[in-house]
C-alpha cells in the first residue's frame, strides 16, 4: 500500500474550511477529554482511600444529650451506655469518640518536635478514645501496644488535656521519624508537655477529606481520653462479623433503655460506613460521573461531526472517485485514501489539542489547587481521538470505495 | 420575504433529517450543560443583600505573633477575638456594627411527647437585624441595653415560629432553649441570604436555609453556648473562657454609608491596631476591610467544583458550535446548484446570506427549546444532589430568556461561515455542472 500523502494534502487545500473545522473539533475535544480523564482519575483515587476501619462491621451513632448535666453525670452515663452496647449479642466492641475517620470536617492540631518551635513540623488529625477504640474501629496495631485502662482520662466539655502517651498512625510516625524509630519517641501537638508514642496503627484516615487533609494524608493521632462533651458524642460500634443490621437496630434501643434523655436523629443519627463513605465522597463521585458523561457525549458529537463532513466530501467527489477507479485504483486504494486523509487531519488536531490540554491543565493548577497532569493522559487521549477519527470515517470511506468506475462517465 | 426564507429553511432541514437532528441535538446538549452550570454559578456567586451590600464591610485585624509574618503578604485572620470585637463594637465608629458567632440551640417544644431538637442559632449583638435588613413579621430586635443586661430573649425565624406556634404572633411567648426560658421579642419573615455571608468562616454552611434562632451574644455565652468554630493562635489554658483565651471566634461587620465614612473607619482601624501594638497586645500592623462582595470573592465561597463545571460546560458548548459550523457548511455546499439557480433567477448575495442565516437561526431555536429541556433535567439532577445549595437550583426568568439568547447567538455564529460561503458562490459554474 502506498500512502498518497501529497495528493491528499493538495486535495485538502480545496477544502480548507472543512479541514480546519474537523481539526479544531478534534483539538478541543482532546483538550477537554484529557483534563476530564485526569479529574476522573483523581476523584476515583479519592473514592478508594483506605480508612483503616473494619468498614463492613462498624457503624457510628451520633448521640446528643437532651438535658444539661455535669461532666461527672455525663461520664457515668457514657460508661453505662458503653457497657450496655458491649453486652449486646450482636456487638463485638464499642467506644465513645469525638470523631471518626471520613467524618468530613474534623479536628486537627499542629505537631512540633520541641515546645517552643515556631514553624510546625506537620499537622495531625486528633481522635480521643479509650482502650476499646482500636478494637471498635477495627484498626490494625503494627507496633507497640494499646492504651491501658488506667491511662484513659475523662475529658469534660472543651477541657484542654495534655496526655503523656499517644497512639499515632504509621503515616504520622514516618513523617516525624523517617528512620522508623518512632516508638517510644515523643512530640508536641499544641500541648505544653510532650506526648510519647506507645503504639502505631496502620492506616488511620483523618476525619476530613479536604485539600488540607490530602496534604497531610493519613496523619492522625489518638489520645487516651473518654470524651464527656455536654453537647453530645459519637458511639463507634463494631458488630460481630455479619451482624451489622441486627446491631444497628438493637443499639439505639439499648441506649434509650439506659436513658431517654438523648437525641439520636432518626434520619442520620446512625450511619454505617457505606453511608459515611457515600456522604464524604459525594462531590468526588458526582464530579467523576459528570466528567465521564461529558467525555462520552463530546466524543460522540465529534465522531458525528466527522461522519457528517466526510460523508459530504464523499458525495462531492463521487465523480473524481469514479475517474480514479476507472484509471485502475482499487477499492482498497480509495478506502485508504479517506482513512489517510482523516489521519492527517487528526494528527494536526491532536498536536494542537495536546498543547491546549497542557495549557488548560496548567491554568487549572493555578486556579483550582489541582495537580499537574501526567503526559500519559495526553497520550491516551491522542490515541483515543485518532482511533475515534478512523472509526468515524470508516463508514463514509467504505461507501466511497463502493463507487463504481462507471460514475466517471456520468455527467453528474 | 422572511416567511419565504422560513419555508426554504424548513424544507432544507426536512430534506436531511439525520443531519438536522444531529445539529439540534449537539447544540441542545451544549446549551443545556451551559445553562445548568451557569444557573448554579449565578446562584452561588450572587449578592446576598443587593440593596445593602455596598455599605457593609468586614474589618480584619491580626493578633498573631510576629512569627511567620511577612510584611505585605500575610493577611490578617478571618475571625476576631472577643476583646477586639468588643472594643470595636463599643467604639461605635460605624453607623451600625455587630459581632456574631454561630452556635447550636437545643429547643424543647411545649407540646407533650415532642422531642427536643437542635437548630442553627446566631449569637450576636443588637444592630444585627437593622444592619442586615432582616425583615420582621412580628415584634422586633433587641436593644444594646438588652445585650449588656444578658436578657433572656430571642428572635426566631418564621419557619421555627410555624413549627412551634403554628405561625401565630408569638411575641412575648416563652421558648425553652438549652434548659432555659427565653422570651420571644421578634419573629422574622422568611429570611435566608444566599450565600449566608454573615456565617462565613464561623464554622457553618455557606448556603441553604436561614438560621432558626437569634439571641444576644452575652446571654448565649452566659448560658455556655459555644461557637461552631474557634481558631486559637497560642496555647490555650481553658477553652471554656473564650472571652479571655487567645482565640478568635467572632465575625464582625460594620455598616458605613459614605466613602468618607469608609476612609475614616479605615483610619480608625489602623489607629486601633497601632494602639494595640503600643499596648503590646498586638505585634502585626496589618489590617484589612473588604466590602461584602469583595469579601465573598476573597473567601471563594463558590465551590471550586462549580466553577470547574461551568468552565467545562463552556468548552462543551464551543465544541458543539464548531460541530454545527461543520455540518451547516456541508449542508449548504451540497446545495451549490440550488444556490446557483436562485442566483440566476435574480436572488442577491444578501438574500442568499439571509436565507442561510435564517436556517441556522431555526437550528438554534430548536436547539434552545431542547436545550431548555436538558437544562431543566440538569437542574433536576442538581436538586437531588446532597449539596447544601441543592434546593435553590431553579431556572429563573432571566436564565430562561438567556437560554434562547445563547442558542440564537451560538447558532448564528455557527451559521456565518456557511452562509458566507454560500453567498459568494459564483452561479455560472454551478449551473453549468447541472
Amino acid at each position: 500500500m502506498s500512502l498518497q500523502i501529497k495528493p491528499i494534502l493538495l486535495a485538502l487545500r480545496r477544502h480548507k474550511a472543512g479541514t480546519v473545522l474537523i481539526a479544531l473539533q478534534i483539538a478541543l475535544t482532546l483538550a477537554i477529554v484529557c483534563n476530564a480523564l485526569f479529574i476522573i482519575h483523581q476523584r476515583v483515587v479519592n473514592l478508594s482511600e483506605r480508612s483503616g476501619v473494619d468498614e463492613a462491621n462498624v457503624f457510628v451513632i451520633t448521640n446528643q444529650w437532651a438535658v444539661d448535666r455535669s461532666t461527672r453525670a455525663i461520664d457515668a452515663q457514657v460508661q453505662a451506655d458503653l457497657a450496655a452496647l458491649r453486652q449486646l449479642s450482636s456487638v463485638r466492641d464499642a467506644a465513645s469518640a469525638t470523631g471518626y475517620p471520613l467524618q468530613g470536617g474534623g479536628w486537627d492540631n499542629f505537631v512540633t518536635m520541641t515546645p517552643d518551635q515556631v514553624k510546625p513540623t506537620t499537622d495531625s488529625a486528633v481522635y480521643y478514645g479509650d482502650e476499646h477504640l482500636l478494637d471498635a474501629l477495627g484498626l490494625r496495631l503494627v507496633a507497640g501496644r494499646n492504651f491501658r485502662p488506667d491511662e484513659v482520662v475523662a475529658v469534660g466539655t472543651q477541657q484542654a488535656i495534655s496526655p503523656p502517651v499517644v497512639i499515632v498512625s504509621k503515616a504520622l510516625a514516618r513523617r516525624l521519624f523517617p528512620d522508623g524509630s518512632a516508638l517510644g519517641k515523643s512530640f508536641y501537638a499544641m500541648t505544653p508537655t510532650p506526648t510519647t508514642i506507645v503504639g502505631i496503627v496502620d492506616p488511620l484516615h483523618r476525619q476530613g477529606a479536604s485539600q488540607w487533609d490530602k496534604a497531610h494524608a493519613g496523619q492522625s493521632l489518638i489520645w487516651p481520653a473518654r470524651p464527656d462533651d455536654a453537647r453530645g458524642i459519637y458511639y463507634i460500634v463494631r458488630a460481630k462479623s455479619g451482624q451489622l443490621a441486627a446491631a444497628m437496630s438493637e443499639a439505639p434501643k439499648a441506649l434509650y433503655a439506659q436513658s431517654r434523655m438523648r437525641i439520636i436523629s432518626p434520619t442520620d443519627g446512625i450511619q454505617d460506613y457505606a453511608q459515611i463513605r457515600h456522604h464524604v465522597f459525594d462531590s468526588d463521585r458526582g464530579m467523576a460521573i459528570l466528567m465521564g458523561i461529558i467525555s462520552v457525549v463530546l466524543l460522540a458529537i465529534t465522531a458525528a461531526g466527522i461522519v457528517g463532513l466526510t460523508s459530504f466530501w464523499v458525495g462531492q467527489r463521487r465523480k473524481q472517485i469514479g475517474v480514479r477507479r476507472a484509471l485502475g485504483a482499487t477499492r482498497h486504494d480509495i478506502l485508504s485514501y479517506f482513512l489517510t486523509e482523516n489521519l492527517l487531519i487528526g494528527f494536526a488536531g491532536v498536536v494542537v489539542g495536546a498543547l491546549l490540554a497542557i495549557v488548560i491543565n496548567l491554568w487549572m493548577v493555578t486556579r483550582f489547587e489541582m495537580d499537574r497532569m501526567s503526559l500519559a493522559y495526553v497520550g491516551v487521549g491522542v490515541i483515543a481521538l485518532l482511533l475515534l477519527g478512523q472509526g468515524a470515517v470508516f463508514a463514509p470511506a467504505l461507501r466511497a470505495s463502493r463507487v463504481s468506475p462507471v460514475e466517471a462517465t456520468r455527467s453528474v | 420575504m422572511f416567511a419565504y426564507y422560513l419555508d426554504l429553511a424548513l424544507r432544507s432541514l426536512k430534506r436531511n433529517r439525520v443531519l438536522t437532528v444531529l445539529m439540534v441535538l449537539a447544540l441542545a446538549l451544549g446549551i443545556g450543560a451551559t445553562i445548568t452550570t451557569l444557573t448554579v454559578l449565578r446562584l452561588l456567586s450572587g449578592d446576598p443583600l443587593p440593596q445593602k451590600s455596598a455599605q457593609l464591610f468586614y474589618p480584619q485585624i491580626d493578633p498573631n505573633t510576629k512569627d511567620g509574618y511577612i510584611e505585605g503578604q500575610t493577611r490578617p485572620d478571618l475571625l476576631m477575638t472577643y476583646p477586639d470585637a468588643m472594643n470595636l463594637l463599643h467604639a461605635h465608629r460605624a453607623t451600625r456594627q455587630a459581632a456574631m458567632a454561630m452556635t447550636q440551640a437545643r429547643i424543647m417544644p411545649r407540646q407533650p411527647n415532642a422531642h427536643p431538637f437542635y437548630s442553627d442559632a446566631v449569637m450576636t449583638t443588637s444592630d444585627f437585624f437593622a444592619m442586615f435588613d432582616a425583615p420582621f413579621q412580628y415584634g422586633g430586635g433587641w436593644t444594646a441595653s438588652d445585650d449588656d443586661s444578658r436578657a433572656h430573649l430571642v428572635v426566631i425565624a418564621s419557619f421555627l415560629n410555624d413549627k412551634l406556634f403554628g405561625g401565630a404572633n408569638s411575641v412575648g411567648r416563652i421558648i425553652r432553649m438549652d434548659d432555659h426560658d427565653m422570651r420571644i421579642v421578634g419573629v422574622l419573615k422568611p429570611w435566608a441570604p444566599q450565600p449566608r455571608f454573615y456565617a462565613q468562616g464561623l464554622g457553618s454552611r455557606s448556603y441553604g436555609d436561614g438560621d432558626a434562632l437569634y439571641l444576644p451574644l452575652h446571654t448565649a455565652r452566659a448560658l455556655e453556648m459555644r461557637p461552631q468554630d474557634t481558631e486559637c493562635y497560642a496555647e490555650v489554658p481553658d477553652m471554656l473562657n473564650l472571652e479571655t483565651a487567645p482565640c478568635e471566634w467572632l465575625g464582625f461587620w460594620v455598616e458605613l454609608d459614605s466613602s468618607s465614612a469608609v476612609s475614616s473607619y479605615r483610619q480608625f482601624l489602623d489607629g486601633y491596631v497601632r494602639q494595640q501594638i503600643e499596648l503590646a497586645r498586638f505585634q502585626r500592623p496589618e489590617s484589612s476591610m473588604l466590602d461584602l462582595m469583595s469579601f465573598l470573592r476573597q473567601q471563594q465561597v463558590v465551590p471550586d467544583d462549580v466553577r470547574l463545571q461551568a468552565g467545562l460546560a463552556f468548552g462543551f458548548l464551543l465544541i458543539c458550535v464548531v460541530n454545527t459550523v461543520g455540518l451547516l457548511l456541508a449542508k449548504c455546499l451540497r446545495r451549490s446548484r440550488e444556490i446557483g439557480v436562485r442566483r440566476a433567477l435574480g436572488a442577491t448575495r444578501r438574500e442568499i446570506f439571509i436565507q442561510f442565516m435564517v436556517e441556522a437561526g431555526m437550528v438554534g431555536l430548536a436547539g434552545g427549546v431542547l436545550g431548555l429541556l436538558f437544562a431543566e433535567l440538569g437542574l433536576f439532577g442538581i436538586r437531588h444532589q446532597p449539596a447544601e445549595y441543592a434546593g435553590l437550583a431553579h431556572l429563573d426568568v432571566t436564565m430562561f430568556l438567556f437560554t434562547f439568547v445563547v442558542a440564537l447567538v451560538a447558532s448564528l455564529i455557527a451559521g456565518i461561515l456557511p452562509a458566507w460561503r454560500a453567498c459568494v458562490l459564483a452561479p455560472a459554474p454551478q449551473l453549468k455542472a447541472a
